[in-house]
């Protein structure tokens, strides 16, 4: 067999695992979301919390309580970050500076996972199990949440209330993600991802020690993937063999990575009682990322730049076993997703391939974007679409049976603009700064690049790196922190403001006026929009970096 | 300060507090639990003995470094092998640098193999991802085999063999790429 009949085996294989759940996972976080009954662990943790579950929260209590809860738990990361050598199996390791500290707990917070530090080198494994991954599953249902909140805004009709963030938070992780990240790690540990809590020593045939790093790899790996956070457990994060052993945990990851972003979609048409609608939205998602994989494994198997031709393919900083294809896919998927998890050095991709990848981030996160802020961003997306489409044909623009007024354009028009200008302030901050030559891996255009990357991947809390970049020091450690942070809240705050706009108003009749947004069509219009938007916003950006690159 | 703030951002800690025993105790204690008695091996790092004594991980790679000729050379690593500092190289697609280093790895594999640079594989002039990639493609494995195969006095069909041991093929039959694991291809030379 060869690499290509492999190749789109593979890709096969996954869009049809992919096909294969897509609707009874959908329907399943449907129900999660809308049934009345609690379970009664979830009673008695309620009880002890003193939240009543039955009680429901305005648009304006439901921000604070993702706000309060957001704060909290910046504030204790970042004191079990910095105070880890208290802790046990601190494996000797002192705690993280504090702008270290910050930064790294503000980008799991955000489900970000920005890293500015090497895992193995810098975290204890009370850090890494009791701190971070308590957030890879936290801060992803904090993101289901907020998008299942703008949903019931457009399913409620006169209603002051958008449910209860607290229930959410609570059955987003202990229906979905939790049993699903247990399965998943044990599957990783069969295939050879680790699991305990031991540093081993060994003595190498060839002279020398070598220390074969321990830990508890396997059960951070899977909710890694699957609340799309990213954040590595080692240094080389999916590329190192304890984290992602064989092909088939490749594959495994990539799965994981895309199930909840992908099956939301079916749960946004199960609630609003158009599955259709629920399809038009995959079909946009699945256009944008199907084209960045086209791209990406064209240049990266065709071995298109200066080094891979020279070396006879694209091997810098890929991995022996998963070769060119499974390097690229699942470098669109990460970068697609907001995951940022990496399997093979992106700083090191063709021109194309990497460029290709900081344009799926530049989309603003949205094919599919990461678990829950996928779906709340193209659904942003898809109100600015009927808006332009209304103004085409001068009639009032409406999605899901509500009116798009001004009130909800201005919180669009906010949340849309938003990250970009985040973007492009830092990257304009760093570059002014004459230091910042300094600190990039490479020279010319590329280290350009680097610096782009940095800030697109913070502030649209992705957190993969073209990791040549050096960004240990305070301005980076810092500049990056706020990019995630504001890049994360921001959006948010606006959605749920949108959210509570929808939720007031009545449902306004279909006629024959209404632009169906159920149809190939509208998906059409929506990528259209959603590329103009990104080619307005970074395309000198791009020019500079990526493209001068690859025309070089 | 807001009221209602104040009072949810408390319920937020009491529900954080009650998760960090959930998912960051009892979930990782569970995982560990079932990997252990189910996979006790592959959760402990698949650790390799050779004569009582533990040489390495079957799958981490070491560093054979090309200056042995003796043994079969694993990839160029930016860890240079080292188990607590994975890393890439990070060099961009057309930095000097990386330009400069693949010839100097071609010329240094081309005199070692006595080879023509154009036989050599990519992955053999390239630094992997991890630093740490345990294995290399099988045509870079064939291009040593002559070379180990008179370092140890063997025959070449015999250190061939041995190869193909230590070969596997796309894992159930199309996924990924083949591939020889170095660690243990060295432990068998070693055995004889």
């Amino acid at each position: 067999m060869n690499d290509t009949v492999s190749g789109l085996l593979m890709l096969g294989l996954l869009v049809a695992l992919l096909a294969a759940v897509y609707a009874p996972v959908g329907d399943y976080m449907a129900r999660v979301f809308t049934t009345s009954s609690h379970w009664r662990i979830e009673k008695r943790l309620y009880r002890l919390i003193g939240v009543n579950p039955d009680s429901e929260q305005t648009a304006r209590s439901y921000t604070l309580s993702v706000l309060g809860f957001s704060l909290v738990s910046i504030i204790a990361l970042y004191l079990i970050l910095v105070g880890q050598s208290l802790l046990p199996f601190d494996r000797g390791l002192p705690g993280m500076p504090w702008e270290m500290g910050l930064n790294t707990s503000i980008s799991f917070v955000t489900n970000t996972n920005w890293q500015s530090y090497g895992g193995e080198s810098t975290l204890g494994f009370a850090a890494q199990a009791g701190g971070l991954a308590v957030q890879n599953f936290l801060s992803a249902a904090v993101g289901i949440a907020v998008a299942v909140a703008l949903i019931r805004g457009f399913v409620r009709s006169r209603s002051g209330e958008l449910g209860n963030f607290w229930v959410d938070l609570v059955r987003g992780t202990l229906r979905i993600l939790l049993p699903v990240a247990f399965v998943g790690a044990i599957l990783l540990i069969s295939q050879g991802a680790i699991q305990n809590f031991g540093d081993h020593t060994v003595h190498a045939i060839s002279g020398g020690t070598q220390v074969i790093p321990g830990g508890p790899a396997a059960s951070q790996e899977s909710i890694k993937e699957l609340g799309t956070n990213g954040g590595g457990f080692f240094n080389a994060n999916s590329a190192h063999p304890f984290e992602n052993p064989t092909p088939f945990s490749n594959l495994l990851e990539m799965f994981f990575i895309l199930v909840i972003p992908i099956s939301l979609t079916r749960t946004l048409g199960t609630m609003v009682g158009s599955r259709k609608q629920g399809l038009s939205i995959l079909g946009a998602m699945t256009f944008l990322i199907g084209a960045a994989v086209a791209l990406t494994t064209w240049a990266e198997v065709g071995a298109h730049s200066q080094a891979a031709r020279l070396a006879g393919g694209a091997m810098e900083g890929k991995e022996t076993q998963f070769g060119t294809w499974l390097s690229s896919m699942f470098a669109v998927f990460t970068t697609g997703t907001s995951t940022g998890a990496v399997n093979a050095s992106h700083d090191s991709f063709t021109p194309v391939g990497g460029g290709t990848v900081l344009v799926n981030m530049m989309l603003g996160e949205v094919s599919p974007g990461g678990v829950g802020a996928g779906i709340y961003g193209i659904l942003v997306m898809a109100i600015l679409t009927v808006f332009i489409a209304g103004l085409m044909v001068g009639r009032t623009p409406e999605l899901l049976g509500k009116k798009i007024g001004r009130k909800e354009m201005t919180y669009v028009a906010l949340y849309t603009l938003s990250v970009p200008a985040i973007v492009l302030v830092g990257i304009g901050a760093a570059i002014a700064r004459s230091s910042t030559t300094d600190v990039m891996g490479n020279p010319g255009g590329h280290g350009f690049s680097e610096v782009v990357y940095a800030f697109t991947s913070a502030a649209n809390n992705n957190g993969s790196a073209f990791g040549g970049i050096t960004v240990t020091s305070d301005f980076f450690q810092l500049s990056l922190a706020a990019a995630m942070l504001l890049g994360r809240f921001i959006p948010i705050i606006f959605v749920l403001a949108l959210a509570g706009s929808l939720a007031k108003q009545g449902k306004v009749p279909v006629t024959a006026g209404t632009l169906p947004t159920h149809t190939p069509l509208f998906a059409g219009l929506l990528v259209g929009v959603i590329l103009l938007i990104t080619g307005l916003t970074f395309f000198p950006a791009l020019a500079l970096g990526p493209l001068a690159e690859a025309l070089s | 300060m807001n009221k209602d703030f104040i009072r949810q951002t408390f319920v937020g800690l009491k529900i954080l507090l009650v998760m960090t025993v959930v998912l960051g105790i009892a979930y990782p204690a569970a995982v560990w639990g079932v990997g252990q008695v189910a996979f006790h091996d592959k959760a402990n790092g698949q650790i390799v003995s050779q004569d009582g004594k533990d040489v390495g991980s079957a799958i981490i790679g070491q560093n054979f470094k090309v200056k042995d000729p003796e043994w079969f050379h694993g990839r160029p690593s930016a860890a240079e092998y080292d188990g607590l500092a994975s890393a890439p190289s990070n060099l961009g697609p057309s930095n000097p640098d990386l330009l400069k280093a693949i010839k100097e790895r071609q010329q240094e594999i081309a005199r070692t193999e006595g080879v023509d640079v154009s036989e050599i594989p990519a992955d053999a002039v390239t630094a992997s991802a991890s630093g740490l990639d345990p294995y290399i493609s099988p045509e870079y494995a064939a291009l040593q085999v002559d070379r180990v195969a008179r370092e140890r006095n063997l025959s070449a069909s015999a250190v061939r063999a041995l190869v193909r041991d230590n070969t596997s093929g796309r894992q159930l039959g199309f996924l990924g790429e083949p591939k020889v694991n170095v660690l243990r291809l060295n432990l068998t030379l070693e055995r004889l």
